[in-house]
Protein backbone atom coordinates (compact mmCIF):
# COMPACT_ATOMS: atom_id res chain seq x y z
CA UNK A 1 0.00 0.00 0.00
CA UNK A 2 1.34 3.45 -0.93
CA UNK A 3 1.40 5.71 2.11
CA UNK A 4 2.08 9.34 2.93
CA UNK A 5 3.38 10.21 6.40
CA UNK A 6 2.10 13.31 8.21
CA UNK A 7 5.48 14.67 9.11
CA UNK A 8 6.55 17.29 11.64
CA UNK A 9 10.23 16.39 11.89
CA UNK A 10 9.88 15.38 15.55
CA UNK A 11 10.50 11.93 16.94
CA UNK A 12 6.93 10.61 16.78
CA UNK A 13 6.21 11.21 13.10
CA UNK A 14 9.74 10.16 12.10
CA UNK A 15 9.51 6.92 14.09
CA UNK A 16 6.00 6.26 12.71
CA UNK A 17 7.47 6.70 9.21
CA UNK A 18 10.17 4.13 9.97
CA UNK A 19 7.55 1.69 11.31
CA UNK A 20 5.43 2.18 8.18
CA UNK A 21 8.43 1.56 5.92
CA UNK A 22 8.85 -1.89 7.45
CA UNK A 23 5.32 -2.95 6.44
CA UNK A 24 4.21 -0.85 3.50
CA UNK A 25 5.58 1.57 0.90
CA UNK A 26 6.10 5.15 2.09
CA UNK A 27 5.99 7.35 -1.03
CA UNK A 28 6.03 10.86 0.47
CA UNK A 29 6.10 12.97 3.58
CA UNK A 30 3.33 15.52 4.14
CA UNK A 31 3.81 18.67 6.19
CA UNK A 32 1.24 21.25 7.16
CA UNK A 33 2.96 24.48 8.15
CA UNK A 34 0.89 26.48 10.60
CA UNK A 35 1.29 30.22 10.99
CA UNK A 36 -0.60 30.05 14.29
CA UNK A 37 1.69 29.30 17.25
CA UNK A 38 -1.36 28.14 19.24
CA UNK A 39 -2.38 25.45 16.73
CA UNK A 40 -3.16 22.17 18.49
CA UNK A 41 -2.75 20.22 15.32
CA UNK A 42 0.33 21.34 13.50
CA UNK A 43 2.48 23.93 15.18
CA UNK A 44 6.09 23.09 15.84
CA UNK A 45 9.04 25.50 15.97
CA UNK A 46 11.33 24.09 13.25
CA UNK A 47 8.76 22.83 10.77
CA UNK A 48 10.51 24.55 7.84
CA UNK A 49 13.39 22.09 8.24
CA UNK A 50 11.11 19.18 7.30
CA UNK A 51 12.34 19.74 3.74
CA UNK A 52 15.92 19.04 4.83
CA UNK A 53 14.86 15.90 6.68
CA UNK A 54 12.87 14.72 3.66
CA UNK A 55 15.98 15.18 1.55
CA UNK A 56 17.99 13.16 4.07
CA UNK A 57 15.35 10.43 3.82
CA UNK A 58 15.27 10.59 0.02
CA UNK A 59 11.49 11.16 0.08
CA UNK A 60 9.46 13.86 -1.68
CA UNK A 61 7.73 16.36 0.60
CA UNK A 62 4.24 17.75 0.14
CA UNK A 63 4.11 21.11 1.97
CA UNK A 64 0.92 23.05 2.59
CA UNK A 65 0.58 26.24 4.61
CA UNK A 66 -2.31 26.97 6.95
CA UNK A 67 -3.36 30.05 8.86
CA UNK A 68 -3.94 27.60 11.70
CA UNK A 69 -7.54 28.54 12.52
CA UNK A 70 -9.15 25.67 14.40
CA UNK A 71 -11.42 23.99 11.86
CA UNK A 72 -10.00 25.58 8.73
CA UNK A 73 -6.67 23.90 9.27
CA UNK A 74 -8.46 20.63 8.67
CA UNK A 75 -9.38 21.87 5.21
CA UNK A 76 -5.71 22.63 4.68
CA UNK A 77 -4.84 19.12 5.83
CA UNK A 78 -7.37 17.78 3.36
CA UNK A 79 -5.80 19.89 0.62
CA UNK A 80 -2.37 18.44 1.48
CA UNK A 81 -3.68 14.87 1.36
CA UNK A 82 -5.35 15.53 -1.98
CA UNK A 83 -2.05 16.81 -3.40
CA UNK A 84 -0.27 13.73 -2.04
CA UNK A 85 -2.86 11.47 -3.62
CA UNK A 86 -2.71 13.24 -6.95
CA UNK A 87 1.08 13.43 -7.15
CA UNK A 88 2.14 10.21 -5.44
CA UNK A 89 -0.96 8.01 -5.48
CA UNK A 90 -1.20 7.57 -1.71
CA UNK A 91 -3.84 5.10 -0.51
CA UNK A 92 -3.34 5.83 3.17
CA UNK A 93 -1.88 8.18 5.75
CA UNK A 94 0.43 7.48 8.68
CA UNK A 95 0.50 9.69 11.77
CA UNK A 96 2.71 9.78 14.83
CA UNK A 97 -0.27 10.22 17.19
CA UNK A 98 0.62 8.70 20.55
CA UNK A 99 -2.13 9.61 22.98
CA UNK A 100 -3.96 12.61 21.57
CA UNK A 101 -7.53 11.59 20.80
CA UNK A 102 -8.11 15.16 19.58
CA UNK A 103 -5.52 14.89 16.80
CA UNK A 104 -6.18 11.24 15.97
CA UNK A 105 -9.94 11.68 15.55
CA UNK A 106 -9.54 14.71 13.30
CA UNK A 107 -7.10 12.98 10.98
CA UNK A 108 -9.32 9.86 10.94
CA UNK A 109 -12.31 11.97 9.83
CA UNK A 110 -10.39 13.65 7.01
CA UNK A 111 -9.04 10.27 5.83
CA UNK A 112 -12.55 8.81 5.85
CA UNK A 113 -13.83 11.70 3.76
CA UNK A 114 -11.12 11.06 1.19
CA UNK A 115 -11.39 7.26 1.29
CA UNK A 116 -7.84 6.89 2.63
CA UNK A 117 -6.57 4.35 5.14
CA UNK A 118 -5.26 5.81 8.39
CA UNK A 119 -2.46 4.28 10.45
CA UNK A 120 -1.27 5.30 13.91
CA UNK A 121 1.51 2.81 14.65
CA UNK A 122 2.54 4.57 17.89
CA UNK A 123 -0.98 4.69 19.33
CA UNK A 124 -1.05 4.23 23.11
CA UNK A 125 2.42 2.71 23.39
CA UNK A 126 4.42 1.41 26.29
CA UNK A 127 6.26 4.71 26.73
CA UNK A 128 9.38 3.11 28.20
CA UNK A 129 9.66 0.58 25.40
CA UNK A 130 9.07 3.25 22.77
CA UNK A 131 11.85 5.52 24.02
CA UNK A 132 14.23 2.57 24.35
CA UNK A 133 13.45 1.37 20.83
CA UNK A 134 13.95 4.87 19.47
CA UNK A 135 17.50 5.03 20.83
CA UNK A 136 18.32 1.38 20.03
CA UNK A 137 17.20 1.79 16.41
CA UNK A 138 19.66 4.67 15.92
CA UNK A 139 17.38 7.70 15.96
CA UNK A 140 19.17 10.86 17.06
CA UNK A 141 16.65 13.19 18.61
CA UNK A 142 17.27 16.70 19.93
CA UNK A 143 15.00 18.61 22.32
CA UNK A 144 13.98 21.86 20.59
CA UNK A 145 11.15 23.03 22.80
CA UNK A 146 10.36 22.90 26.52
CA UNK A 147 6.98 23.93 27.88
CA UNK A 148 6.88 22.70 31.44
CA UNK A 149 8.60 22.76 34.78
CA UNK A 150 11.34 21.61 35.62
CA UNK A 151 12.92 22.00 32.18
CA UNK A 152 15.40 24.86 32.25
CA UNK A 153 17.19 26.44 29.28
CA UNK A 154 19.94 23.82 29.40
CA UNK A 155 17.50 21.24 28.00
CA UNK A 156 17.23 23.08 24.70
CA UNK A 157 19.53 21.40 22.19
CA UNK A 158 20.12 18.29 24.29
CA UNK A 159 20.15 14.96 22.50
CA UNK A 160 17.96 12.20 23.94
CA UNK A 161 20.63 9.60 24.61
CA UNK A 162 20.67 7.01 27.38
CA UNK A 163 21.80 9.51 30.01
CA UNK A 164 19.12 12.05 29.04
CA UNK A 165 16.50 9.29 29.00
CA UNK A 166 17.48 8.35 32.57
CA UNK A 167 17.00 11.97 33.60
CA UNK A 168 13.68 12.22 31.74
CA UNK A 169 12.53 9.06 33.50
CA UNK A 170 13.34 10.61 36.85
CA UNK A 171 11.54 13.86 35.94
CA UNK A 172 8.53 11.96 34.57
CA UNK A 173 8.22 10.15 37.88
CA UNK A 174 8.68 13.20 40.05
CA UNK A 175 6.66 15.75 38.11
CA UNK A 176 4.04 13.41 36.66
CA UNK A 177 4.76 14.28 33.05
CA UNK A 178 4.80 11.83 30.14
CA UNK A 179 8.14 10.25 29.26
CA UNK A 180 7.45 10.81 25.58
CA UNK A 181 6.54 14.50 25.96
CA UNK A 182 3.11 13.72 24.53
CA UNK A 183 1.48 16.00 27.09
CA UNK A 184 3.27 18.88 25.31
CA UNK A 185 6.04 19.10 27.94
CA UNK A 186 8.78 19.11 25.32
CA UNK A 187 9.23 18.97 21.56
CA UNK A 188 11.86 17.24 19.52
CA UNK A 189 13.69 17.40 16.20
CA UNK A 190 15.22 14.35 14.54
CA UNK A 191 18.74 14.89 13.20
CA UNK A 192 19.30 11.27 12.18
CA UNK A 193 17.17 8.18 11.57
CA UNK A 194 17.92 4.67 10.31
CA UNK A 195 16.40 5.57 6.94
CA UNK A 196 18.30 8.87 6.50
CA UNK A 197 21.16 8.54 4.01
CA UNK A 198 22.76 11.67 5.51
CA UNK A 199 22.26 13.33 8.86
CA UNK A 200 21.20 16.87 9.70
CA UNK A 201 23.94 19.05 11.17
CA UNK A 202 22.67 22.04 13.15
CA UNK A 203 25.04 24.87 12.27
CA UNK A 204 23.41 27.79 14.01
CA UNK A 205 20.58 27.98 16.52
CA UNK A 206 19.11 30.54 18.87
CA UNK A 207 17.45 30.02 22.21
CA UNK A 208 14.34 31.84 23.31
CA UNK A 209 13.58 30.87 26.91
CA UNK A 210 11.56 32.26 29.78
CA UNK A 211 9.84 30.66 32.80
CA UNK A 212 10.04 27.01 31.78
CA UNK A 213 8.96 27.87 28.26
CA UNK A 214 11.47 27.90 25.50
CA UNK A 215 12.34 26.96 21.97
CA UNK A 216 15.55 26.27 20.12
CA UNK A 217 15.19 27.84 16.69
CA UNK A 218 17.45 26.19 14.17
CA UNK A 219 18.64 29.12 12.05
CA UNK A 220 20.99 27.22 9.78
CA UNK A 221 21.41 23.51 9.14
CA UNK A 222 22.78 21.24 6.44
CA UNK A 223 23.18 17.60 5.54
CA UNK A 224 26.44 15.82 6.21
CA UNK A 225 27.69 12.26 5.64
CA UNK A 226 26.87 9.77 8.42
CA UNK B 1 -4.88 -18.18 29.10
CA UNK B 2 -6.56 -15.42 27.10
CA UNK B 3 -6.68 -15.71 23.33
CA UNK B 4 -6.17 -12.26 21.77
CA UNK B 5 -7.42 -12.25 18.19
CA UNK B 6 -5.97 -9.84 15.62
CA UNK B 7 -8.64 -8.96 13.02
CA UNK B 8 -6.44 -6.66 10.92
CA UNK B 9 -5.94 -7.04 7.17
CA UNK B 10 -2.98 -9.38 7.51
CA UNK B 11 -0.87 -11.02 10.16
CA UNK B 12 1.80 -8.59 11.41
CA UNK B 13 0.18 -5.62 9.63
CA UNK B 14 0.91 -1.93 10.16
CA UNK B 15 -2.38 -1.72 12.12
CA UNK B 16 -1.31 -4.34 14.64
CA UNK B 17 0.44 -1.92 17.01
CA UNK B 18 -2.61 0.36 16.97
CA UNK B 19 -5.36 -2.17 17.63
CA UNK B 20 -3.75 -5.26 19.16
CA UNK B 21 -0.69 -3.72 20.86
CA UNK B 22 -2.60 -1.58 23.39
CA UNK B 23 -4.71 -4.60 24.47
CA UNK B 24 -1.58 -6.74 24.86
CA UNK B 25 0.15 -4.01 26.88
CA UNK B 26 -2.82 -3.77 29.22
CA UNK B 27 -2.93 -7.56 29.73
CA UNK B 28 0.81 -7.52 30.43
CA UNK B 29 0.38 -4.68 32.94
CA UNK B 30 -2.39 -6.53 34.75
CA UNK B 31 -0.41 -9.79 34.64
CA UNK B 32 -3.02 -11.77 32.68
CA UNK B 33 -1.41 -14.54 30.61
CA UNK B 34 -2.35 -14.38 26.92
CA UNK B 35 -1.39 -15.49 23.45
CA UNK B 36 -2.19 -13.67 20.21
CA UNK B 37 -3.26 -15.12 16.87
CA UNK B 38 -4.38 -13.58 13.62
CA UNK B 39 -8.03 -14.49 12.98
CA UNK B 40 -7.01 -16.66 10.04
CA UNK B 41 -4.82 -18.75 12.37
CA UNK B 42 -7.36 -19.55 15.08
CA UNK B 43 -8.08 -23.27 14.98
CA UNK B 44 -9.25 -25.99 17.37
CA UNK B 45 -6.01 -26.06 19.44
CA UNK B 46 -6.13 -22.28 20.06
CA UNK B 47 -9.82 -22.37 20.98
CA UNK B 48 -9.23 -25.35 23.25
CA UNK B 49 -6.34 -23.61 25.06
CA UNK B 50 -8.27 -20.39 25.76
CA UNK B 51 -10.22 -19.57 28.96
CA UNK B 52 -11.41 -16.39 27.27
CA UNK B 53 -10.98 -14.40 24.08
CA UNK B 54 -10.58 -10.74 23.16
CA UNK B 55 -11.30 -9.84 19.52
CA UNK B 56 -9.50 -6.59 18.70
CA UNK B 57 -10.57 -3.73 16.46
CA UNK B 58 -9.32 -2.73 13.02
CA UNK B 59 -8.70 0.42 10.99
CA UNK B 60 -11.80 2.18 9.67
CA UNK B 61 -11.34 0.89 6.12
CA UNK B 62 -10.27 -2.57 7.23
CA UNK B 63 -13.29 -4.86 6.89
CA UNK B 64 -11.55 -7.87 5.31
CA UNK B 65 -12.40 -10.03 8.34
CA UNK B 66 -16.12 -9.73 7.53
CA UNK B 67 -15.54 -11.64 4.29
CA UNK B 68 -14.44 -14.72 6.27
CA UNK B 69 -17.35 -15.64 8.57
CA UNK B 70 -16.12 -19.25 8.70
CA UNK B 71 -13.10 -18.02 10.72
CA UNK B 72 -15.40 -16.94 13.57
CA UNK B 73 -17.78 -19.92 13.81
CA UNK B 74 -15.91 -21.17 16.88
CA UNK B 75 -17.56 -18.33 18.82
CA UNK B 76 -20.94 -20.10 18.57
CA UNK B 77 -19.86 -22.92 20.88
CA UNK B 78 -17.10 -21.18 22.84
CA UNK B 79 -19.30 -20.37 25.89
CA UNK B 80 -16.34 -18.86 27.82
CA UNK B 81 -15.92 -15.08 28.23
CA UNK B 82 -15.46 -13.10 25.01
CA UNK B 83 -14.86 -9.39 24.56
CA UNK B 84 -15.36 -8.22 20.98
CA UNK B 85 -14.02 -4.69 20.47
CA UNK B 86 -15.48 -2.60 17.60
CA UNK B 87 -14.74 -4.81 14.54
CA UNK B 88 -14.56 -7.64 17.08
CA UNK B 89 -18.14 -6.83 18.11
CA UNK B 90 -19.14 -6.99 14.44
CA UNK B 91 -17.50 -10.40 14.06
CA UNK B 92 -19.19 -11.66 17.25
CA UNK B 93 -22.63 -10.38 16.23
CA UNK B 94 -22.18 -11.78 12.70
CA UNK B 95 -21.31 -15.22 14.11
CA UNK B 96 -24.70 -15.11 15.88
CA UNK B 97 -26.50 -14.06 12.71
CA UNK B 98 -26.72 -10.26 13.05
CA UNK B 99 -25.73 -7.85 10.30
CA UNK B 100 -24.65 -4.22 10.41
CA UNK B 101 -26.14 -0.80 9.83
CA UNK B 102 -24.41 2.45 8.91
CA UNK B 103 -23.41 4.42 12.01
CA UNK B 104 -20.30 6.56 11.87
CA UNK B 105 -18.75 7.76 15.11
CA UNK B 106 -15.15 8.95 15.35
CA UNK B 107 -13.67 10.40 18.55
CA UNK B 108 -14.94 10.74 22.10
CA UNK B 109 -18.67 10.01 22.45
CA UNK B 110 -21.05 9.83 25.42
CA UNK B 111 -22.24 6.31 26.19
CA UNK B 112 -25.24 5.65 28.41
CA UNK B 113 -25.57 2.38 30.34
CA UNK B 114 -29.02 0.84 29.67
CA UNK B 115 -29.13 -2.40 31.62
CA UNK B 116 -27.48 -3.74 34.76
CA UNK B 117 -24.41 -5.87 34.14
CA UNK B 118 -21.20 -6.59 36.09
CA UNK B 119 -19.16 -5.00 33.29
CA UNK B 120 -20.62 -1.54 33.89
CA UNK B 121 -21.85 -1.89 37.49
CA UNK B 122 -22.02 1.44 39.30
CA UNK B 123 -21.69 3.45 36.08
CA UNK B 124 -24.55 5.38 34.53
CA UNK B 125 -22.51 6.52 31.59
CA UNK B 126 -19.03 7.41 30.40
CA UNK B 127 -17.20 9.00 27.51
CA UNK B 128 -15.64 6.51 25.07
CA UNK B 129 -13.32 6.55 22.03
CA UNK B 130 -15.10 5.50 18.86
CA UNK B 131 -13.77 4.55 15.45
CA UNK B 132 -16.38 2.89 13.26
CA UNK B 133 -18.54 3.47 10.19
CA UNK B 134 -20.99 0.67 10.91
CA UNK B 135 -22.70 -0.63 14.04
CA UNK B 136 -23.56 -4.27 14.63
CA UNK B 137 -27.26 -5.10 14.95
CA UNK B 138 -28.15 -6.90 18.17
CA UNK B 139 -28.47 -10.68 17.62
CA UNK B 140 -31.68 -12.30 18.97
CA UNK B 141 -29.76 -14.14 21.66
CA UNK B 142 -28.12 -10.93 22.97
CA UNK B 143 -29.26 -7.95 25.06
CA UNK B 144 -28.24 -4.30 24.66
CA UNK B 145 -26.24 -2.97 27.62
CA UNK B 146 -25.30 0.53 26.53
CA UNK B 147 -25.94 3.02 23.74
CA UNK B 148 -24.82 6.39 22.40
CA UNK B 149 -27.34 8.81 20.90
CA UNK B 150 -26.72 7.08 17.55
CA UNK B 151 -26.40 3.34 18.10
CA UNK B 152 -26.02 0.39 20.47
CA UNK B 153 -22.58 0.45 22.09
CA UNK B 154 -22.49 -2.74 24.14
CA UNK B 155 -24.20 -6.14 23.95
CA UNK B 156 -24.09 -9.38 25.96
CA UNK B 157 -25.27 -12.88 25.18
CA UNK B 158 -28.36 -13.86 27.22
CA UNK B 159 -26.76 -17.03 28.63
CA UNK B 160 -22.99 -16.70 28.30
CA UNK B 161 -20.45 -13.94 29.10
CA UNK B 162 -20.00 -13.00 25.46
CA UNK B 163 -19.67 -9.22 25.16
CA UNK B 164 -19.44 -6.87 22.23
CA UNK B 165 -18.35 -3.22 22.59
CA UNK B 166 -18.60 -0.82 19.68
CA UNK B 167 -16.17 1.67 21.25
CA UNK B 168 -12.50 1.07 22.06
CA UNK B 169 -12.09 0.47 25.81
CA UNK B 170 -8.29 0.13 25.44
CA UNK B 171 -8.22 3.89 24.72
CA UNK B 172 -9.46 5.90 27.72
CA UNK B 173 -11.57 3.13 29.40
CA UNK B 174 -9.10 0.48 30.46
CA UNK B 175 -11.25 -0.20 33.53
CA UNK B 176 -13.73 -2.06 31.32
CA UNK B 177 -11.08 -4.54 30.18
CA UNK B 178 -9.97 -4.91 33.81
CA UNK B 179 -13.55 -5.75 34.80
CA UNK B 180 -13.84 -8.21 31.93
CA UNK B 181 -10.71 -9.96 33.24
CA UNK B 182 -12.41 -10.13 36.63
CA UNK B 183 -15.31 -11.96 34.94
CA UNK B 184 -12.79 -14.32 33.32
CA UNK B 185 -11.45 -15.16 36.78
CA UNK B 186 -14.98 -15.75 38.10
CA UNK B 187 -15.85 -18.00 35.14
CA UNK B 188 -12.63 -19.98 35.59
CA UNK B 189 -13.48 -20.96 39.18
CA UNK B 190 -17.17 -21.62 38.61
CA UNK B 191 -17.93 -25.30 39.50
Amino acid sequence: MKLGVLFSGGKDSTFACWKAMQQEEVVCLITVISRNPESYMFHTPNIRLAALQAEAAGLPLVEVETAGEKEEELLDLKRALLVAREQFGIEGVVTGAVLSVYQAARVQRVCRELGLWCFNPLWSPDQEAYMEELIDAGFRVVIVGVFSSPFDASWLGREIDRRTLDELREIARKYRITLTGEGGEFETFVVDAPFFSRRVAIEEASRDYRNYNGVLRIERAGLVAK
Amino acid sequence: MILVVDLCYRDGSLSRDEFVGPVERLLRKIGAPFFTRHYTAVGAPEVEAADAAILCGTALRDTGFSGHPEQFRWLLSFERPVLGISSGMRALAAAFGAGTEPCCEIGMTDVEVLAPDPLFAGEEGFSAYELHEYAARVPDTFVSLAASDQCVQAIRHRSFPLYGLLFHPEARNEWIIERFLGLVETARYRP
